[in-house]
C-alpha cells in the first residue's frame, strides 16, 4: 500500500488565474466589483440604476454571468456601456478562467471600473476568487431577515451589503434592524447601503461610494 | 451545485500524481474540507463517484477530514472555535476576528492499490 502525498488547493487553478486577472486589474487601474445574491434580489436593476447615475461621471464596463440567455447584457447594454455576457450553460457560478476569457471583448484601458455580475446563488459563488477587489452582497427586503444567517460564507466574504427593494418594507415581513444585525453578526466590517430600484433611494450614495473608489485607483 | 466542478477539480490534481503504466490505481483520495470551505460533503462525493465511475480512478474512495472554524480574536488575542452565524470570540464576545482555520478545500495525499493486490 502505498501513499503519494498531495497537499495542494483543490481550487489552485482557478485561484492563480484569479490572481493573474488581479494583476491586470491593478496594472490599468481597474476597481473590480463582484456582485453577488440569490436569484431576484435585484443584481441587474441595481446595476441599471447605478449606470443611469453614472452617465458621463464614471466609465465602467460590465460583465454579466447567468445560466442561460444574454438578457442581461442586453438590459445593461441600453445604457451604452460595454457588455460581455459569460453563460455559464448550467454552471452555478463564474471561475476566474470565464472571466479572463471575457477579458478579451474588453479594453481595460477605457474603463475605471468593471462590474462582474455573477451567477444569482448565494452559496457556490463564495468558493471561487475571480481576481475582483472586493465583493457586494445583495440582499432584498423580501428575501426575509434572517439571509445572513442562513448563507455566512457569503456575507463573511463581502465588502459591501445592499438592502434591496426597502420600497417594499411596508408589505413584507422583514425587520430592516434585525437584517442589518444578523448581517453585521458574520462579518462587522460590512460597508451597507439601503437601496429601492423602483423609487431611486439610496442609489445616489452608492454611486458616490463607487466614483470614491474607482478613482483611489486610476492609474495616471 | 459546484460539487461537481470540486470533484473536477480533485480528480485533474490527483490524475497528475497517478503512477502511470504500473497499473496502480487509487484506493482513496484524503481531502481537508473546512466547515465554511461551501461544500457539502455527500454531493462531493455523490459527484466524484458518478464521474469517476469507468476511468481509472473508479471505486476510489473520499475520505474527508472536516475542519471546524476557528479564528483569532483581535482584542484578547485569543484563538478559538466559532459558530458559523455568529462571529464573536467566546472569551471576551470581540468581533475582529480573523480566520484561522474552516475555509481549507485541500487534497492532502492519495493512497494507491498496489499492483498485485488488485489481481
Amino acid at each position: 500500500m502505498s501513499v503519494v502525498t498531495i497537499e495542494r488547493k483543490v481550487l489552485e487553478k482557478n485561484d492563480e488565474i484569479a490572481r493573474q486577472n488581479r494583476e491586470l486589474f491593478t496594472s490599468r487601474g481597474v476597481f473590480v466589483c463582484n456582485v453577488v445574491s440569490s436569484p431576484g434580489a435585484g443584481k441587474t436593476s441595481i446595476l441599471e440604476r447605478a449606470l443611469e447615475h453614472l452617465a458621463g461621471r464614471l466609465k465602467v464596463a460590465v460583465i454579466e454571468g447567468d445560466v442561460q440567455t444574454d438578457l442581461d447584457a442586453q438590459r445593461v447594454a441600453r445604457y451604452h456601456v460595454p457588455a460581455v455576457q459569460i453563460v455559464t450553460a448550467g454552471g452555478c457560478h463564474l471561475e476566474a478562467n470565464l472571466v479572463r476569457d471575457a477579458l478579451a471583448s474588453l479594453d481595460l484601458s477605457e474603463i475605471s471600473l468593471l462590474i462582474i455580475e455573477n451567477v444569482g446563488n448565494l452559496v457556490c459563488p463564495s468558493n471561487y476568487d475571480l481576481g475582483e477587489e472586493l465583493k457586494i452582497v445583495v440582499a432584498s427586503t423580501t428575501e426575509g431577515d434572517d439571509k445572513p444567517l442562513k448563507y455566512p460564507a457569503m456575507f463573511r466574504s463581502a465588502s459591501v451589503l445592499i438592502i434591496n427593494k426597502i420600497d417594499l418594507l411596508p408589505y413584507v415581513p422583514c425587520d430592516m434592524a434585525k437584517l442589518r444585525a444578523n448581517a453585521l453578526q458574520i462579518n462587522p466590517s460590512l460597508q451597507v447601503f439601503e437601496t429601492s430600484c423602483t423609487t431611486g433611494s439610496g442609489i445616489p450614495a452608492f454611486c458616490d461610494w463607487l466614483i470614491a473608489r474607482s478613482s483611489k485607483l486610476a492609474v495616471r | 451545485m459546484h460539487e461537481l466542478s470540486i470533484a473536477q477539480s480533485i480528480i485533474e490534481i490527483v490524475n497528475e500524481h497517478v503512477p502511470t503504466g504500473d497499473g496502480a490505481s487509487v484506493k482513496t483520495v484524503r481531502l481537508t474540507v473546512g466547515e465554511m470551505a461551501g461544500v457539502v460533503v455527500d454531493s462531493l462525493e455523490f459527484c466524484f463517484g458518478a464521474i469517476t465511475q469507468g476511468t481509472p480512478l473508479g471505486g476510489a474512495r473520499l475520505e474527508i477530514t472536516s475542519v471546524p472554524l476557528r479564528a483569532r480574536c483581535a482584542t484578547c488575542g485569543k484563538e478559538s472555535k466559532i459558530e458559523p452565524t455568529l462571529f464573536v470570540c467566546p472569551h471576551c464576545e470581540g468581533s475582529e476576528l480573523t480566520l484561522t482555520g474552516g475555509r481549507e478545500l485541500q487534497i492532502n495525499e492519495i493512497e494507491l492499490y498496489d499492483a498485485e493486490a488488485r489481481t
